[in-house]
């Protein structure tokens, strides 16, 4: 047999009696692989999806031309345009509900395959490699993706049917096609909007060249791709999850690496006498190395597998809450590639290379025979715990300079990272120091031993403390920024949705008549008819609002910052008022001059406007109008006495043909927004939960290892006449002390990070800052489950110490001797 | 005769190349109600200008004109416009997109250097194609063939990436209708179409390539087709002559190639005058002499024996570019041909399924 095969053989025979720091080390690395895969595969489906749902139509940078007007068109400019030679496709598309359990709308993208670029694909099919009859011809073919397919709640043979009684083409699943689409073929596509003779826009296919003026004035050539909005706006909203990953990700690897550190610490005799036989150091070093490499191998196989379970679970909710804050439409389910998993045992390998290094190296560094003698590890640790508080220092330079300088929400999550680690490393230093402070005060014999003994725990426990201090000031953080944001939304919500009744027009004639039958309606008391475009301020894209001059705006449009008579500047058509967002994106302030396509403004108010992902701006109706003539009716807000809804909303709906989802009751509306809101935590919450959940099995997994070592300092004691159960009862009371203490300390932690959090975080990834609020019961609540966790990791090992037999307290002895 | 070219319409919506020709049930559906479509018969006599115009209610339909043109230099060049309309399902033509028709455009310009070949396809229903009989005009995007009710005077443009042409047509001769009275026959198994040409047009008009315009002159031939019938199954591409002659007579042939037994073969002698004499298969005998490589790697034969003894005709035809290979969806070959032998002149030459 070969050295190493020796060396591997005697180190693995370890674990056959230590199966708990197996499952420790195992655990570790599954937890943090799981976590951190987790996170990763949300957010990699969420991506691939905003891909794939910006491909539906995939070709060479394309150019297309749509109607300066921004609404549809005539199909005969198309015509003419061919005639001249334009080599051109045209898209129509539009938005189509379906009635049902849970209202859908879906985006109908109406193609024409022939004259598609010979390059383009359309949901990842060519135009080669599709049944071009079957889906132009009758009855044709509807595409869709298998997650709008069960949305739809029909089979792959049924026909799906819109709410207004359209029936669709037969179904054909695309498994390319981005969800929340249905691609068909541009006649189909006319008839299922109601659109004869319309289009959308034209696709390019060759190269642009200038448009005639006769076309020129209702059409516009627009650059290739704006397509990467989605992927812009919910940058943050992924970085947050991937911090939160990496959160979980570094506790998993603390329970790791405090576990390997007390394997090796336990192997040290058979260390020296592998080495007394000849192994050499290298040998030695590759079969611990190997041995690690066994457990990320396994951790990751598991890790990767429960991920994978744990964002399928988060799923739903993150897709919820993607469609409702950015309109992103992400499948409820996962479908990932290969190269994933593998890339999930990369990360545990990567994991149990970083948790096991500093133990591999010290090991090495660890003279021969001071391997043997029982203080070594111990002797090592005080340098450490030197080192930790230095680099603790550094860190907190960092974070400094990070909140002074940093203008982006990278430097922000490195003030948090920097923030959180410097404080764990210091928490050893810390707790020590009080340790010490205590020592001094305690008097008796069995006070003292109680607190010496505590401090000499202190490096085994030290990392599931660090753990149980990270996790519990992420919780008090994220803990206080929700509730915080929730507190703070509602409120926004009910001053501004304060209408009983809104409508959706089908378009600008049909609201202009809506608005003309509402005016005469005697039992409407307010109505607030708002205008609507799209226009790009410095790249980001923005919603004008227009709204009348109406004494409810400023009641029920709540401002941050204003000036002297905003509301009237805003009617004479002079100013503007301001997204927070916006405001910040653009760097005004109120009184600043703003630059808008056809006039300078000035900016008289400043308001939130919480889950818009896109800029807002609120200027007067007929100013709008008369500068921006793509703008549109889009939405009515109207009041009347409680008893006049009902009857009107049905009479609005029988008079104009508008279903459910176009006209919207204030309760069901603000019921919607704030279900979007809580599901956007949900994932966040259970995260953090999940976070605490692995902190607990940190520091149970401490304990339990620590309790099999606890013999040699316990049984003198028990020799000294010290009874068994009092035994017990000093050993939980030094975990509670310690975890106490670490309790403490994680709490103003916490609150420094949920101002960062709502100070720095939020500002960075979406635009506003909210207010602090402290909820003492939340705080108290965590305090409490945190000893919880403490208590129940420690109820095990103590239990176990209780129920030892004198005779194994006798052995420690007959051991020494 | 391009019968044939039914096989090319179903493949392009079948989207695939090369293949054997499909059996009627290979047409996605359409071989079921095949009948359903309008039915060539023997008895049916054309009616003109009508006939120039769209046959809705038959599945295929081409107008095709080939031109052997000269420059001011006195080099030679080809210029190929056609026009192919293909219905989904049978029925009248209806406004919208939903319309059962179509439409193909194929334009081709040969000359010295080389072969340049185009493409643009249209749906039928919203203007975009069509060709109307009064007066005559047939249009897809921006190619255009139109002129008086009976075709007798022809202004044809069409483009693709490098190259375009306008070309005036003026017939010199009448409209020669194929097979009997029009009926042609395509094998012995039935399939028939109705096909008449003008192949005594007179050309003058200008190419242009890669920016450079010529001045150009010469001859054309437009053929006219319209069936529902697909290809019997075995039958595997077709070669195809339409022939100027210098002493002003012209013979159009085809042979439809079997997978197994011998080509139906077929054509057509005409007159200087314009009087049309049927040939039957056993009158001609064609032979492969020379074979070229394609951009595609296919070996397609270009120089050929033609042997009409009926009408003292047995001469060498080549092809002015070898490489006339038409890089459209559906690929085949076509490009201008000289010969010369017992008599002598300029024609075009189609293969296809190589």
């Amino acid at each position: 047999m070969s050295p190493l095969l020796i060396a591997l053989q005697a180190l693995l025979s370890h674990w056959r009696r230590h199966r708990l720091q197996f499952f420790s080390i195992f655990t570790g690395l599954w937890l943090a692989t799981a976590l951190w895969t987790g996170v990763q595969a949300l957010n990699s489906q969420a991506r691939a999806d905003y891909a794939r749902a910006s491909a539906v139509l995939a070709g060479p940078a394309q150019a297309q031309l749509v109607a300066r007007s921004g609404e549809r068109f005539d199909q005969s400019l198309y015509l003419q345009l061919r005639k001249l030679g334009w080599q051109l496709s045209p898209v129509l598309e539009g938005r189509l509900r379906f009635a049902g359990e849970q209202p859908l709308t879906v985006r109908l993208i109406g193609i024409e395959p022939l004259s598609l670029p010979a390059a383009m694909t359309v949901a990842g099919t060519s135009l080669q490699g599709f049944d071009l009859q079957a889906f132009i011809g009758m009855p044709g073919q509807a595409w869709v993706g298998p997650d709008t397919l069960r949305q739809l709640g029909v089979d792959a043979t049924g026909r799906a049917t819109s709410s207004d009684g359209q029936v669709l083409p037969p179904l054909v699943v695309q498994p390319q096609l981005a969800p929340g689409v249905i691609v068909v073929d541009i006649g189909h596509a006319q008839a299922l909007l109601h659109a004869p003779g319309q289009l959308s826009r034209l696709l390019v296919g060759d190269e642009a060249r200038p448009l005639p003026a006769a076309f020129a004035e209702r059409l516009t050539l627009h650059a290739p791709s704006d397509d990467g909005d989605l992927q812009r706006l919910t940058d943050s909203f992924h970085l947050n999850l991937t911090a939160l990953g990496l959160l979980a990700f570094v506790v998993g690897l603390f329970i790791a690496h405090a576990a390997i550190g007390l394997a090796l610490e336990q192997r040290r005799g058979l260390i020296r006498n592998l080495r007394a036989c000849g192994i050499s150091l290298n040998t030695l070093l590759i079969a611990l190395v190997l041995e690690l490499g066994v457990f990320a191998v396994l951790g990751g196989l598991a890790g990767v597998a429960s991920g994978y379970g744990l964002a399928a679970l988060l799923l739903p909710d993150v897709a919820a809450s993607l469609r409702g804050l950015y309109g992103a439409q992400v499948a409820g389910q996962l479908n990932l590639p290969a190269w994933w998993w593998l890339a999930g045992v990369v990360v545990s390998v990567f994991g149990a290379l970083l948790a096991g290094v500093s133990s591999v190296l010290r090991a090495a560094r660890l003279p021969l025979l001071a391997l043997a003698q029982p203080q070594a590890w111990r002797l090592a640790q005080g340098p450490w715990l030197r080192r930790q508080a230095l680099a603790a220092g550094l860190l907190l330079a960092v974070a400094l300079g990070c909140w002074q300088w940093g203008n982006s929400l990278a430097s922000a999550l490195l003030l948090l990272a920097t923030l959180l680690l410097a404080a764990a490393l210091l928490l050893p230093a810390l707790l020590d120091g009080a340790l010490a402070w205590l020592a001094r005060l305690c008097r008796g014999p069995l006070a003292q031993w109680f607190v010496a003994d505590s401090r000499q725990q202190l490096p085994a426990l030290s990392l599931a403390l660090m753990a149980l201090l990270l996790a519990l000031a992420a919780s008090v953080g994220v803990g206080s920024m929700t509730e915080g944001f929730r507190k703070t939304f509602s409120a926004w919500l009910d001053q501004r949705l304060s209408a009983d009744l809104y409508l959706t027009p089908q378009d600008t004639t049909q609201a202009l008549q809506i608005t003309d039958w509402l005016a005469r309606q005697p039992a409407v008391t307010t109505l607030l008819p708002s205008w609507r475009a799209e226009i790009r301020l410095q790249q980001w894209p923005v919603q004008v609002q227009g709204i009348i001059d109406h004494p409810a705006y400023p009641a029920r449009w709540p401002l941050l910052e204003q000036r002297p008579q905003a509301w009237a500047q805003l009617a004479s058509g002079r100013a503007v008022m301001l997204s927070e967002q916006l405001a910040r994106r653009l760097g005004v302030q109120v009184g600043a001059p703003l630059q808008l396509p056809n006039q300078a403004m000035t900016v008289v108010g400043i308001y939130a406007d919480y889950g818009n992902p896109k800029g807002h701006l609120l200027v007067n109706a007929d100013w709008l109008r008369g500068h921006l003539p793509e703008a549109k009716l889009s939405t009515i807000s109207l009041n009347l006495a409680p008893e006049g809804i009902a009857p009107l909303k049905a009479d609005l709906q029988q008079r104009f043909a508008l279903d459910d989802s176009r006209v919207v009751e204030q309760a069901s509306l603000k019921r919607w927004s704030t279900e979007i809101f809580s599901r956007t935590f949900a994932a966040t919450t259970a995260l953090n939960s999940l976070t605490l959940g692995v902190a607990g099995v940190a520091l149970f997994i401490s304990l339990l290892t620590l309790s099999q070592s606890r013999l040699g300092q316990l049984a003198p004691l028990w020799a000294l006449g010290v009874r068994r159960t009092q035994l017990v009862w000093l050993s939980l009371g030094q975990t509670l002390m310690l975890s106490s203490l670490t309790v403490l300390l994680a709490i103003p932690l916490g609150l420094l990070l949920a101002w960062c959090l709502v100070a720095v975080v939020n500002v960075q990834a979406f635009g506003w800052r909210l207010p602090l609020h402290v909820f003492a019961a939340q705080l108290l609540q965590l305090a409490l489950l945190g000893l919880l966790t403490s208590l129940l990791a420690s109820a095990w090992p103590l239990w176990q110490l209780a129920r030892r037999q004198p005779s194994a307290l006798l052995r420690q002895f007959a051991d020494e001797g | 005769m391009k019968g044939n070219r039914c096989l090319l319409i179903g493949l392009l919506l079948l989207a695939g190349c090369d293949q054997p020709a499909p059996t009627p049930k290979s047409f996605a559906g359409l071989g079921q109600d095949a009948t359903a479509f309008s039915q060539v018969t023997r008895a049916h006599s054309l009616v003109f200008p009508l006939d120039h115009a769209a046959h809705n209610g038959f599945r295929i339909e081409w107008w095709y004109v080939t031109a052997n043109l000269k420059d001011n230099q006195g080099r030679d060049w080809g210029a190929q416009w056609t026009l192919f309309r293909s219905a989904l399902r049978p029925g009248p033509e209806t406004t919208g997109w939903n319309s059962p028709n179509l439409w193909m455009g194929h334009a081709a310009l040969t000359g010295p250097g080389g072969h340049q070949s185009s493409e643009t396809l249209a749906r039928g229903g919203i203007g975009q194609a069509g060709v109307e009989a009064t007066p005559f005009r047939a249009w897809i995007n921006d190619w255009s063939l139109q002129g008086s009710n009976d075709l007798a005077r022809l202004q044809m443009t069409a483009n693709g990436k490098g190259f375009n042409y306008t070309l005036n047509l003026v017939s010199t001769g009448p409209l020669v209708l194929h097979g009997t009275q029009g009926y042609s026959e395509k094998s012995g198994k039935g399939q028939a179409s109705y096909y008449y040409s003008q192949p005594f047009y007179r050309v003058s008009g200008e190419v242009e390539r890669d920016g450079q315009r010529l001045a150009v002159t010469g001859s054309a031939w437009l053929d006219r087709e319209w069936s529902s019938q697909p290809l019997a199954s075995g039958q595997s591409g077709w070669d195809w002559f339409s022939l100027h002659l210098d002493s002003g007579a012209k013979l159009m042939l085809f042979r439809v190639r079997e997978t197994q037994g011998t080509p139906y073969r077929a054509g057509t002698w005409i007159s200087a005058e314009g009087r049309a004499q049927a040939l039957q298969g056993e009158q001609i005998q064609l032979q492969e002499l020379a074979w070229s490589k394609q951009e595609n790697g296919r070996e397609v034969p270009t120089r050929w024996r033609v042997q009409v003894p009926a009408h003292d005709v047995d001469v060498q035809v080549d092809a002015l570019e070898p490489n006339a290979w038409m890089s459209t969806r559906f690929p085949y070959w076509e490009g201008p041909v000289h010969f010369s032998g017992s008599v002598s002149g300029k024609g075009y030459l189609e293969m296809t399924g190589y």
